[in-house]
């Protein structure tokens, strides 16, 4: 399953010629595409370019397939995606293109920090694809958990719940990563909810740990796929890393990400909250 | 075109672990500081040396990082 979802910086330095993979970078800090990128990558923005940008929400159906269709993504192209902070957006871009119902995307296992330490070839080209139509599914809820699930997870405890933050964010120590904006009233987690930091998924060199070292980490905190799974964090996009692991590492069926996250439970009126 | 003179470490700032990056991309310097864990990268700067990249990096950074509360349990 992982060779169907992940591919190493050799496969992508290989295949940056090949008309039928198309490669976008996805990071949290939307400088750095400029920066220098992988040659031929489009960049997307995940401020403006992977949201709604009236509503809260994900990307609208009309404009992921503008979005992809200016990218020169068509519905059978193999897209790879990566970026800064151990793949974070790029997690995120691929849990909304599976959404979405594309087939075939990958993930560059390690992301941009690996393919900048390997010292491998950038550019600073703003790449300009041909544009194509695309054509997308309409949204695919069972991959995605919105508040009245979780609620109705907690009262059941029909679902588990995994909280990704780090361990101060989880206990309320703190209400956000540190040196990021403060973006909740109440610090916490959901009742029920097993805390297992994304980055234990993470090898030093931002690639995935082997199937094996993530089962025995969910094992451990008894999230063993023998029952619904939500995953969350604090907007959504470190939990994407975590679901993908899940659902596409891991092969757990039922897994959800609730983008809501930390940053709607943790300002809802009344909302139950667990410490530490 | 590629990262050059690629280095990694660890500080600390009043005891929040942080990350730095810095690296050399045709005649500019990049420097990146993430927060360890969860590992987001809040602060970066660019520079004509390492020295210079590192050093408003690290100013911002210490900006950021002391704006952030702790709650008691």
């Amino acid at each position: 399953m992982r060779d169907k979802v992940l591919v190493t910086t050799n496969w992508v330095a290989d295949h940056l010629k090949d008309p039928k993979v198309r490669i976008a970078e996805v990071d949290v800090d939307t400088a750095a595409y400029d920066q220098g990128h992988v040659p031929g990558a489009v960049g997307w923005n995940w401020t403006t370019q992977l949201c709604d940008t009236v509503v809260r929400d994900v990307i609208p159906k009309k404009k992921l397939e503008e979005l992809l269709g200016d990218s020169g993504i068509a519905n059978d192209s193999t897209v790879v995606l990566y970026g800064d902070n151990n793949n974070w957006f790029a997690a995120w871009a691929f849990w909304q293109l599976k959404l979405y119902g594309h087939q075939d995307v990958r993930i560059m296992d390690g992301g941009r920090k690996k393919w900048l330490a390997e010292g491998r070839e950038l550019s600073t080209e703003a790449s300009k694809p041909e544009t194509v139509t695309y054509r997308a599914s309409d949204p695919d809820d069972s991959l995605r958990a919105y508040l009245p699930d979780v609620l109705a997870a907690v009262k059941s405890k029909s679902a588990s719940l995994v909280d990704v933050r780090s361990p101060a964010e989880f206990t309320g120590e703190i209400l956000a990563p540190p040196g990021l904006p403060e973006t909740c009233q109440r610090g916490g987690h959901i009742p029920g909810a097993k805390s297992m930091p994304w980055a234990k998924l993470a090898n030093e060199d931002g690639t995935f740990k082997s199937d094996d070292e993530i089962k025995a980490l969910y094992d451990g905190v008894g999230v063993t796929g023998d029952k619904p799974i939500i995953a969350y964090c604090r907007i959504g996009e470190r939990s994407s890393h975590s679901w993908f692991a899940l659902k596409y590492l891991l092969g757990y069926k039922d897994v959800k990400n609730y983008d809501g996250s930390w940053t709607e439970w943790g300002n809802l009126v009344r909302a139950q909250v667990e410490k530490p | 075109m590629k990262a050059e003179d690629y280095t990694e470490r660890n500080e600390t700032i009043d005891t929040w672990p942080i990350h730095i990056v810095t690296y050399r991309v045709g005649d500019k310097y990049f420097c990146t500081i993430d927060n360890v864990d969860p590992g987001a990268r809040f602060a970066r700067a660019e520079g004509a040396t390492r020295e210079d990249a590192e050093r408003v990096a690290l100013e911002k950074a210490t900006k950021y990082l002391g704006q952030t509360r702790r709650f008691p349990r």
